[in-house]
């Protein structure tokens, strides 16, 4: 009889289901995986260290390119550790709209994590109906900040600007003709907040299509059920956080637990699933998606009904507005200094934490009085999620190793950071 | 929040007293610092203990002091900085560990503890050349095969040292030293704690 051997079969690193850049070292016995072995670091860019020589502002738009389909959650924690080592506290209209664009991009999020997880697995449908709405809410993103993925839209002390009061329009072209931008540009007559009231209020239905598609397809079910299983027990001593912990049957949720911005003053509810397979972890975000909607339109109203500053006063944090930087000396140093030297914060440490769509995104910020700072460490959630890989993936099929990965919901830029 | 912290602060002092080294309570967080020797046991004490219940190793991360401020540094230089959550409780601590050679790093590994502590460490070993005894697969994690240095030492350029490219007459990718100037935009400044305070000019 011949020798039976496992043999090892490199996954990736330019596997379309790899999310990217993920090299898995998969030990095989027949089709049954024996070990595990991620390789990460390519995509490293060592975040932490250039941050180390830029300004505490210039750090902002590193912060998007972390875990780029979630931008400003990231930025959010980011400026969250800045207040909190300057002791300064935003209006409470920009953490409102803080609150408004950490769902939007919960959304986000969760529609390419499902469009793509579906993908994998085989549905290709799925990634066609999810970026349709992206669209919507990477044109929010364009109309508040200039930019459709990389906003740097919020800054320590608050957010950068108040919310647009017109949408951007659609413009007749060679291919685009009169009807087709009527059409495109009926939800965007109003403001942005109009845009988003008419989002929320198609966003559901959206969700229902998908739920129609996936949630009890015989063909996804079976691809999902009962694969990767984690236990509350071992999800906890895993480290895991988010809809990975909650999936599990923990309920925990930094938004409820530990509120920030403005999650306090919003009603809504935490999804728990009770298997701890990715099927759990599917409908948790599923479930998120919907009160994710239901948290943007209570900022909606919020938002409509009280105006105000955006950004905090404190003139050695926020530069000073424009035409007040052309007529007053005091003003023009003020700007000058905090473009060119930057901001100083005070000696200390601190960890702001945030609800991220994959779950606890932390920054560890430590300063010593400079105007950068001396270590800035990233606490990513996916970099936990994944090296609980191995213990996710043992015993499985090799094709359910991709259904892991999906319901991991891995993005190397946190991961590799 | 402080009554909560303050129970905490409490139950720290009664589990383990001598062994905390320095406390400290600033912008709403607790830090501890703890001895090498009895690093491993503090941290079983605060997993284990009912009364502290950190069942969550949020994060474990290297820090180099060396160029710390504007004075010149005396301490030891590298110490692992470890941040745990309690679930049951919902409060948060922040452990450090100062390592006492500063030419050789070690401090022991906490994956018999916490699962999630592996790559932690891995990472923190990569990056600053601290050494995890206990630690059974200490691999580098981020940096490429065959790296050599510690990059996030405050003495690694951000440039690095060697650069890569593809060389056509050898027709493979060679590495060679970086052609990068360093350069620096703009210049790290730490001020006086009055500076630009108008009372005092």
């Amino acid at each position: 009889m011949a020798e039976l051997r496992n043999f090892t079969l490199n996954f990736g690193p330019q596997h379309p289901a790899a999310h990217g850049v993920l090299r898995l070292v998969l030990e095989l016995d027949g089709e049954v995986v024996v070990r595990a072995d991620p390789h990460i670091g390519l995509l490293h860019r060592a975040t932490e260290k250039l941050a180390e020589h830029r300004t505490w502002l210039q750090s902002v738009p590193y912060m998007d390119r972390l875990d780029y389909v979630s931008m400003m959650c990231n930025e959010h924690a980011y400026c969250m550790a800045i207040e909190k080592l300057l002791g300064i506290e935003p209006p409470l209209r920009a953490r409102y709209i803080r609150t408004m664009f950490d769902e939007i991009t919960r959304i986000l999020n969760h529609l390419l994590s499902l469009g793509t997880h579906a993908l994998d697995v085989g549905a290709m449908t799925m990634v066609l109906y999810t970026f349709r709405e992206r669209e919507d809410l990477l044109d929010a993103y364009e109309a508040v900040s200039g930019a459709r993925m990389h906003a740097a839209y919020y800054r320590p002390g608050g957010v950068y600007r108040d919310l647009p009061d017109r949408m951007p329009q659609y413009r007749q072209s060679k291919w685009k003709d009169a009807a087709t931008v009527d059409a495109l540009n009926a939800a965007r007559q109003g403001s942005l907040l109009d845009y988003l009231e008419d989002f929320t209020n198609r966003f559901p239905t959206c969700l229902d299509e998908y739920e129609t598609l996936l949630t009890d397809n015989r063909i996804w079910k079976q691809r999902l059920v009962g694969i990767g299983v984690v236990s509350p027990e071992r999800a906890r001593a895993l480290g895991f956080s988010g809809p990975m912990l909650r999936g599990s049957g923990v309920e925990w949720d930094l938004r409820k637990k530990q509120p920030y911005a403005a999650y306090d003053r919003v009603d809504f509810d935490i999804p728990v699933g009770s298997e701890g397979d990715s099927y759990d972890r599917y409908l948790v975000r599923m479930a998120e998606m919907r009160q994710s909607t239901r948290i943007v339109r209570q900022c909606i109203d919020w938002l409509r009904a009280n105006p105000g500053p955006v950004m905090t006063d404190n003139a050695k944090v926020a530069p000073p507005s424009r035409e007040a930087m052309k007529s007053n000396m005091e003003e023009l140093i003020h700007h000058f200094k905090l473009f060119t030297e930057g901001m100083h914060v005070p000696q200390g440490e601190a960890y702001a934490a945030v609800e991220h769509p994959k779950g606890e995104f932390g920054i560890y910020l430590v300063s010593d009085g400079a105007n950068k700072p001396y270590r800035l460490k990233i606490r990513a959630p996916g970099f936990v999620h994944l090296s609980a890989m191995d213990e996710m993936a043992r015993g499985h099929m090799i094709a359910d190793v991709v259904t892991i990965i999906g319901s991991q919901d891995i993005v190397f830029g946190e991961i590799d950071r | 929040m402080s009554a909560k912290l303050d129970t905490l602060a409490h139950n720290l002092n009664e589990c383990l007293g001598e062994r905390i080294v320095r406390h400290s309570l600033a912008l709403d967080e607790l830090t501890i610092e703890v001895r090498v020797a009895d690093y491993l046991s503090v941290m079983r004490t605060l997993r284990d203990d009912p009364s502290l219940a950190f069942g969550q190793l949020v994060d474990l991360c290297g820090i180099d002091y060396s160029a710390y401020g504007s004075d010149v540094w005396t301490d030891p230089r590298f110490a692992v900085i470890c941040h745990l959550l309690s679930l049951d409780n919902n409060w948060r601590l922040r452990v450090r560990v100062f390592a006492e050679d500063d030419s050789f790093p070690v401090v022991p590994s906490l994956t018999s503890l916490w699962t999630c502590a592996d790559w932690f460490e891995r990472e923190a070993f990569d990056l600053f050349g601290i050494v995890f005894p206990g630690h059974d697969d200490l691999r580098r994690i981020l940096t490429d095969y065959g790296f050599v240095g510690y990059p996030f030492r405050k003495d690694f350029p951000v440039s690095g040292h060697v650069e890569m490219r593809y060389d056509p007459t050898q027709q493979r990718v060679i590495y060679q030293p970086v052609s990068i100037e360093p350069r620096e935009v703009t210049p790290r400044i730490v001020r006086e704690e009055t500076y630009g305070n108008p009372r005092h000019g």
